[in-house]
């Protein structure tokens, strides 16, 4: 029976699981929208943030803890890699960034197989299960803490594109590159500054993932290609559309599960994307010039 | 004879194996306006370029009140106060007249931008109102008062105008060459890179021309203005 509380649960659910989609694919959208490109490293990334948080986790700091501090390391991780090996790489051609980034991949992947197997791996939290009590529904206090971590990281990325002069430097570069170095930008410090932001997003993403799903070298693939769907609906280089996009996604995925079966539940998300792609060609919040 | 702002020398620069400058030689005085004339693909917007440090030079030497500045970042050029407005403006179309405007001010203290932002309102009142549209959305004429009055946020010494008249209607051409007589009667050095030729001599103190990359004939403007033989002979007129 489909009653209005499992429809209910289901929705809470999918927003809960959106939100994080949101978050990884955040970061996608944000690297897509000032560097032209499609960041090939994302999942990869992801993957080694979830491995840095089990091993933090190993040593006994909980994932919730071990999030600001691996979002700072992985801020300058991906700052380093975009200032250090991808940017000088490219030689300023964007069909080379998206090579080296492929390569980029590919190497942390290889890495993390070499150094950890393809073993799956999760941990056991005190509140893995635990449940929050949200009027007639329970849900996952994990999944409830990913969802307000993931909608304060969005606000925040937001605010920080908006109000902060390294904000409006990005948005500067991402749609006139000359006309910011001509008051002083220097466009290689905004796309590192901007893969480094990515890389934090993934790195929370990361811990607050860990405490409800498993991790192993390829985990990433199946987010991204999730991601990468929420990019393309929310409109490409759009951070509104992605968290949008992921909420609208994690909402559908959950809503065509409990409909159609946990097997045809991802049927759903490429329905609603071609629907919206046929309706706005641009995406949700694409820019429509 | 007053100071010199700007000094030149052998300047080469070009586009991979396209060389466009070949030696070019300019002065420029603190507190005077001087124009570079000269036909389409001369070479005048690769000298802005080279100036402001958006291209390398490949030879020569650039020295801005008594520094070497060739081969600096454009960053470090925008800092000691080198600013360059572009042909075809630049704006950034997604953000508002404000974000452009405060963005010129990018090098500059905070505590600086409201002051100079007020600054730039009274130069431009128009703006004023716009202040929250997208720079996208303004007309030719507004958009080209933007990318001045983000030029003049970046507290310019001397600042490069490359063709600001250009698709202004005449009415606002007229205002464009009466602004800039203005902005330098208020003590800001300029070199004016122009096709308007006659309204360019007229408020110029001095003229150049340049022609496949250099500069070949120089003078004060009111004589290049007057001599109608070397202006047809140079500005095709
Ligand atoms: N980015 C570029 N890459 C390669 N060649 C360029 C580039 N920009 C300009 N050129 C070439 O350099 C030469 C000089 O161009 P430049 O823009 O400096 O001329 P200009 O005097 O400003 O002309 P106009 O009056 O039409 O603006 C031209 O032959 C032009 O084709
Ligand atoms: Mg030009």
């Amino acid at each position: 029976m489909l009653t209005p509380d499992i429809l209910a649960a289901a929705v809470v659910n999918g927003l809960t699981t959106g939100a994080v989609y949101a978050l990884i694919a955040v970061g996608l959208t944000l690297v897509y929208g000032v560097l032209h490109i499609v960041n090939f490293a994302h999942g990869a990334i992801l993957a080694a943030a979830m491995f840095a948080a089990y091993f933090a986790f190993q040593y006994g700091v909980d994932p919730y803890v071990a999030l600001a501090p691996l979002a700072v390391v992985f801020f300058g991780l991906g700052y380093a890699a975009q200032r250090l090996v991808i940017g000088p790489a490219s030689h300023g051609e964007d069909r080379n960034v998206l090579l080296v980034t492929l390569g980029l991949s590919i190497v942390i992947e290889n890495l993390l197989l070499a150094a950890f197997s393809s073993d799956t791996r999760s941990i056991n939290t005190t509140y893995g299960f635990a449940t929050i009590r949200l009027g007639p529904l329970f849900v996952s206090l994990p999944k409830a803490i990913g969802f307000g971590v993931s909608c304060a990281v969005g606000m925040t990325l937001w605010a920080l594109l908006n109000y902060t002069d390294i904000g409006k430097a990005i948005r500067a570069v991402a749609k006139e590159r000359m006309g910011a170095r001509l008051v002083g930008i220097d466009p290689p410090h905004v796309f590192a500054v901007t893969f480094g932001l990515s890389a934090a997003c993934l790195a929370i993403a990361a811990c607050v993932l860990l405490p409800v799903y498993y991790v192993d070298p390829r985990v990433g693939e199946a987010y991204v290609l999730i991601a990468f769907t929420i990019v393309v609906l929310g409109g490409m280089g759009s951070i509104a559309g992605a968290m949008v996009g992921g909420l609208l996604i994690g909402v559908v995925e959950s809503l065509s599960g409990l409909l159609l079966g946990d097997s045809l539940g991802q049927l759903g998300i490429y329905l609603i994307f071609i629907l919206v792609l046929l309706l706005r060609p641009r995406g949700l919040f694409g820019a429509t010039a | 004879m007053a100071e010199t702002l700007l000094s030149v020398r052998g300047l080469h620069a070009g586009y991979h194996d396209l060389k466009v400058l070949r030696g070019v030689d300019l002065d420029i005085a603190e507190g005077a306006v001087v124009a570079v004339l000269g036909g389409n693909g001369a070479g005048k917007t690769t000298l802005n370029k080279t100036l402001s440090g958006l291209l390398r030079p490949e030879s020569g030497e650039i020295v801005f009140d008594g520094r070497r500045i060739d081969g600096e970042s454009a960053a470090a050029i925008v800092s000691v106060g080198l600013i360059h407005v572009p042909e075809g403006r630049k704006l950034y179309p997604d953000m508002s007249v404000r974000e452009n405007l405060e963005l010129g001010a990018y090098k500059r203290g905070r505590p600086a931008r409201a002051r100079t932002l007020e600054h730039v309102l009274a130069v431009f009142p128009r703006l004023r109102e716009r202040l929250s549209q997208r720079a996208g959305t303004l007309s030719g004429g507004e958009q080209q008062m933007v990318a001045i009055g983000r030029g003049l946020m970046g507290q310019p010494r001397l600042l490069i105008l490359d063709e600001p008249s250009l698709g202004l209607a005449p009415r606002l051409v007229d205002e464009m060459f009466e602004l800039i007589r203005r902005l330098n009667r208020d003590g800001t050095t300029i070199l004016l890179v122009e096709q308007n030729v006659m309204q360019s001599l007229e408020i110029a103190d001095i003229a150049h021309v340049m022609e496949h990359g250099a500069l070949t004939l120089s003078g004060p403007a009111r004589m290049l203005a007057e001599d109608s033989a070397l202006a047809k002979a140079y500005l095709g007129m």
